[in-house]
């Protein structure tokens, strides 16, 4: 099937200090957190100047990563309920920032595509945001025919929230939309649908 | 070098600024001239008695204008000549031919912001680049520094088309620009455009580097022109011929004379096309181009023949 090594499939090379930044901005959600505390440790060293922090507290049950954060050397940590709620808040700490500042991504796929999508539309090279995945593989999917986005996609076929076709999910990924495209997968013969499957854990 | 080159007539020489000429060229045959993006350049090849020369140039815009382009020359002591020759010997209705443009030193037009830098007659693609972000409405901001006053081409002319958009300094008084507070005074999404001396760029990219810039917002025009040396012999293994290096010619420059035609499109150490393998030499490889990577040039296996040349008597090329 059409899944498989496509080129637009995002790869997360895995955070790094970039020791030149005055300024750095980190986003992460859920298990994220921890690549924060991992780079910390690895590199602090290298993270000079300053250091701001918005976190989606998403990991259920999860060690209490907030005042994890909170006990590294930063300045601020923005803490949020969600996703959505925290790229609110990433959009008012980067809309002021300068050149000089790095952005990182670490934790879901869709918390870093929605993080390198608004680095784009602030005009930054989307490989300047330094990214690593943790957590859940779910995706972000947005249907090709109507256009709507259905959020933590786990399985290899799913069933559009908005215009309910179902959807082959697929490694085609839009920077710009940050989420990967669903596909109608019973054009042919409605109905006829090939085993589901939870291949995004 | 895509597609042939174009017969075009010098329509205008014009002495804008001490040593600095601004030609127009029109097209022979009358028909529309290819259109080109901000930065990019052409060759042009002129013929000066028994030899032929062939420059790069950087287009000034207006762009858009498909009936001529323009472009500025400054007079340099170098002796490869282009310059002399221009300077001297391009008059008005001489005739040259011109490359398709192409361009190694675009605007990346996502950006939020563009702030371009400019030293002595590194203005030429900085001004089409003004000219393309104020037809499309990007914020921009143009620094430039001359030597002396009157060196300052196009001043003028950028202030009364851009207004405070336009920074001037001379580098002679006390306004220098202050390139560390300008670099970090930056809006996130903006992109940097240098083009000058190699030593300003150098300064530049260096500073920015250190401001925290990342490499992919960081842009400069690295044309070197060929420098002169010690003659040496290359040898084609492909075609197993051999061909003389003069003092005053690169090896780009050498193989045309001897009728090759090998392939190239900055001339000037920047963009790749001429890399060549070395198979063996007898010296060292004089690098001057900013096209290969330090370890690259450490290994010697590769030379960019439009710039540089060997400290030696014999390279032995896989050409
Ligand atoms: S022709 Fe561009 S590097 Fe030689």
């Amino acid at each position: 099937m059409l899944v498989d090594g496509i080129k637009s499939r995002p790869q997360y090379p895995g955070l790094t200090a970039d020791a030149f930044a005055k300024v750095h901005v980190f986003a992460a959600d859920g298990d994220g957190a921890q690549a924060v505390i991992d780079l910390f440790e690895r590199q602090g060293r290298d993270i000079n100047g300053r250091v701001i922090v918005v976190y989606a507290d998403t990991a259920p049950g999860a060690p209490d990563y907030a005042s994890r954060l909170e006990a590294l050397p930063v300045e601020l940590v923005h803490c949020m309920p969600t996703v959505a709620t925290a790229i609110t808040r990433l959009v008012g700490v980067l809309n002021v920032a300068r050149m000089g500042t790095r952005i990182y991504a670490s934790g879901t796929e869709t918390m870093i595509g929605l993080t390198v999508q608004l680095a784009q539309e602030l005009g930054m090279d989307p490989a300047t945001v330094i990214t690593e995945h943790r957590g859940s593989r779910a995706r972000r999917v947005q249907c090709v025919h109507c256009k709507g986005m259905t959020e933590n996609v786990t399985t290899n076929i799913v069933t559009c929230a908005h215009c309910g076709l179902s959807l082959l999910v697929r490694d085609h990924y839009s920077k710009r939309r940050a989420a990967f495209q669903g596909v109608c997968v019973d054009a042919e013969v409605r109905g006829e649908i090939p085993e589901i499957t939870e291949i995004f854990k | 070098m895509s597609g042939a080159d174009i017969p075009v007539r010098v329509a205008r020489v014009e002495t804008v600024a001490e040593r600095i000429k601004r030609i127009r060229f029109v097209p022979v045959d009358g028909r529309p001239l290819p259109t080109f993006s901000a930065g990019a350049h052409t060759v042009v090849t002129m013929r000066d008695g028994a030899k032929t020369i062939k420059n790069p140039y950087s287009l000034m815009g207006p762009l858009g204008d498909t009936t001529g382009y323009e472009i500025s020359v400054l007079r340099t002591n170098n002796s490869h000549g282009g310059s002399q020759f221009v300077h001297e010997k391009l008059f008005e209705g001489a005739f040259v031919t011109i490359s398709h443009p192409s361009n190694l030193f675009a605007l990346d037009l996502r950006a939020r912001k563009h702030l371009l830098i400019a030293g002595g007659i590194g203005i030429t693609p900085i001004m089409a680049m003004a000219d393309q972000l104020h037809q499309i409405g990007t914020p921009f901001e143009l620094h430039y520094s001359t030597r002396t006053p009157s060196s300052g081409a196009y001043v003028d002319e950028l202030k009364q088309r851009y207004g405070r958009k336009i920074h001037h300094y001379q580098t002679v008084s006390a306004r220098r620009i202050d390139l560390a507070n300008l670099l970090s005074q930056q809006p996130l999404g903006t992109h940097l455009y240098v083009c000058g001396p190699d030593v300003m760029i150098e300064d530049v990219l260096r500073l920015a580097r250190e401001a925290g810039w990342p490499e992919q917002h960081l842009h400069a025009e690295h044309f070197t022109s060929p420098r002169g040396g010690l003659p040496f012999d290359v040898e084609l293994a492909k075609s197993a011929r051999t061909v003389r290096v003069k003092e005053d010619e690169s090896i780009l420059q050498a193989l045309e004379s001897a009728g090759l035609e090998p392939p190239y499109l900055c001339r000037g150490g920047a963009c790749g096309q001429c890399e060549t393998a070395v198979l063996s030499c007898d010296g060292n490889i004089l690098h001057y181009d900013h096209y290969l990577t330090d370890e690259e040039k450490e290994q010697g296996r590769k030379i960019m023949i439009c710039v540089s040349r060997i400290k030696g008597q014999r390279v032995t090329l896989d050409l």
